[in-house]
């Protein structure tokens, strides 16, 4: 009964897309229309070779572990994927001339810039968040993940939605929202990917052995709940033909602005700090072999974190139609955010006491540590950029992007890098790492790369505001924009350049774990039984 | 319900909800006694790494 179900659904589904894909209006929906419907298609043929196969063995007494060496994988895939499309269009801003005249309109800056930013926040952040979550949650738990082949379909499903969203960026469908370009049907999808995320998640914690919800859980949990709610009120669009990818917003003028920014600010709290903050809160604990400095604070800093965050979205806005009480509550509430923030920044390095001597021999624990450290120091500079006064003169530069990339590359890149360091070993049952010098290389070309990106960006973005507002005697502007972009070209390429080192140890941590898989032995006294996943 | 109803109720009493919840979570947190309890807690992560607890190891 439920094969044919599954075949009548898959078969409709790619009857469907054939026609939407016929009728389509562009060219990004029918690529997409196509999309859709070869992976029904191949489910389709998939499942009718599978007709006779007897129903897979659920064993209730191990993890559910192979969706997360997928996971693990995609990851690293889509890592090495995002840091090479942020280098090339950093060399992109230095030299224009790279904007291909034979790749208008599918590969100049405009359109691979979004590419890049969803790869890395949505496909690499996002599928470490699928995959670390689902980790974490049986392990502290004490249960298999609810759903059975459920988490497949997060997982797939989810990598569908990055597939989706990329190719429309390339072909030019885009809602033009930042950090949520994608249009109105690869939301809907992912709207139904996230509701079955949620639902294997909130399932597995309902049926833990541990009576206590550990707090990375919580972590998890607000990150995944509120990501829910943020995609679908900035996502409220009508569609201008069910054949084609444009909409409209419902939305407009301030209310549209202010709830792009609500969505924008929120997807860098609960996306970027409070998922990877679950990452943290069981990572760094179980690398330094020693319980969390204090489980008070912890609670602490979770209701605090949650209740602050949602606010700071207006500061965005400073100096716009936006009311004047709106943007300075966003910004009386970024700076209370500072607590919370170094509350668990505190918590997280302090969990290291009596034990930094680590530090010196385990490459793993370093990279979380200083990860942690970039995790404090972009959440000072954040609230301070915050302030209107000083938002005046980095609001518009590249101050921001270099404040982005040093919570990107150092907090959110750092702490994933450690967590797979963590992971494959375990996922893959291997005794250690291929190499930990090459940990340590990866370390070293990362945390350059990093200063040099945030320094250029620095020094540039101040003196991309300064010239902007610089008047003459007689109160003209004295530079013109071109003038600007001249000035900031050697901070370009020192930019490009501390993206190539990071890409480069990016690079070398894909090699070491592809060799930990291949070339490591096997722990010995591995179970005799391995989940027929 | 215009915009006007909402601001006042999220100024005022939503306000001070919100305010003596996250007060009596902190309070909740540094209740006398919780020490031991967050110490278990916080050993949750190095129980149960390699698989789930069965019935009998199930901590109620």
């Amino acid at each position: 009964m439920w094969n044919t179900v599954k075949l009548v659904v898959f078969g409709l589904v790619a009857l469907a897309a054939a026609i939407a894909a016929n009728y389509g209006r562009d060219l990004a929906y029918q690529v997409h229309a196509l999309i859709f419907m070869a992976v029904a298609a191949g489910l389709f043929i998939w499942s009718l070779r599978h007709w006779d196969d007897p129903p897979a063995e659920i064993n209730q007494a191990e993890y559910m572990d192979g969706v997360i060496r997928a996971g693990a994988i995609a990851t690293a895939f889509w890592g090495a994927v995002g840091f090479l499309v942020g280098v090339f269009i950093a060399f992109q801003l230095a030299f224009p001339v790279l904007n291909f005249e034979w790749a208008q309109g599918y590969a100049n800056f405009g359109r691979l810039r979004p590419l890049h930013t969803s790869a890395v926040i949505f496909a690499f952040g996002g599928n470490a968040l699928l995959c670390t979550s689902f980790y974490v949650v049986q392990r502290t738990s004490a249960a298999r993940l609810f759903g059975g082949n459920l988490a497949w379909f997060v997982f797939w499903g989810y990598n569908l939605f990055i597939v989706l969203a990329a190719t429309g960026y390339l072909l030019g469908a885009t809602q033009s929202k930042e950090y949520a370009e994608p249009e109105w049907y690869v939301d809907l999808w992912l709207t139904i990917v996230w509701v079955a995320y949620l639902a294997v998640f909130l399932g597995t914690i309902l049926k833990r052995k541990e009576p206590h919800i550990y707090v990375a859980n919580w972590f998890y949990l607000s990150f995944i709940v509120t990501i829910a709610m943020l995609h679908i009120v900035n996502n409220i669009s009508i569609p201008v033909s069910i054949f084609g990818s444009k909409s409209v917003q419902v939305f407009a003028g301030v209310q549209d602005a202010m709830t792009q920014w609500w969505y924008g600010h929120n997807a860098v709290g609960f996306f970027l700090t409070a998922g990877f903050l679950g990452m943290m809160y069981y990572f760094v604990p179980k690398q330094a072999e020693r319980p969390i400095y204090s489980y008070k604070l912890s609670i602490v800093h979770f209701w605090a974190l949650i209740f602050l965050y949602i606010w700071a979205g207006p500061h965005h806005l400073h100096y716009t139609a936006l009311p004047d009480w709106a943007s300075t509550l966003g910004m009386v509430f970024s700076i209370v955010l500072w607590m919370p923030s170094w509350g668990g920044m505190i918590n997280g390095l302090m969990t290291l006491s009596g034990a930094w001597d680590k530090l010196r021999t385990d490459p793993i624990i370093r990279m979380m540590v200083i990860s942690i450290g970039f995790y404090g120091m972009s959440t000072f500079e954040g609230p301070m950029m915050s302030i209107r006064a000083v938002n005046s003169l980095s609001h518009y530069t590249d101050w921001t992007i270099g404040h982005v990339h040093s919570g990107a590359l150092g907090w959110n890149g750092m702490i994933t890098f450690g967590a797979l360091y963590f992971l494959v070993p375990r996922l893959w049952n291997r005794e250690r790492l291929y190499s930990l010098s090459m940990v340590s290389w990866h370390f070293w070309l990362a945390t350059i790369g990093i200063v040099l990106y945030a320094a250029s960006m620095w020094v540039t973005g101040i003196m991309e505001g300064l010239m902007w507002r610089e008047v003459d005697a007689q109160g003209f502007l004295v530079n013109s924009f071109a003038d600007t972009v001249a000035a900031k070209f050697p901070m370009y390429v020192v930019r490009a350049l501390g993206g190539v080192l990071y890409l480069t140890g990016a690079l070398i941590m894909c090699y070491n774990l592809w060799m930990t898989v291949r070339a490591q032995p096997k722990i010995s006294d591995e179970p005799a039984m391995v989940p027929a996943e | 319900m215009d915009y006007h109803i909402l601001r006042e109720i999220a100024d005022s009493w939503a306000l001070l909800v919100l305010f003596l919840f996250f007060i009596g979570v902190v309070a909740w947190a540094f209740r006398p006694g919780s020490r031991k309890i967050h110490e278990d807690s916080a050993s949750i992560p190095f129980r149960n790494e390699d698989k789930p607890a069965d019935a009998q190891e199930a901590r109620q």
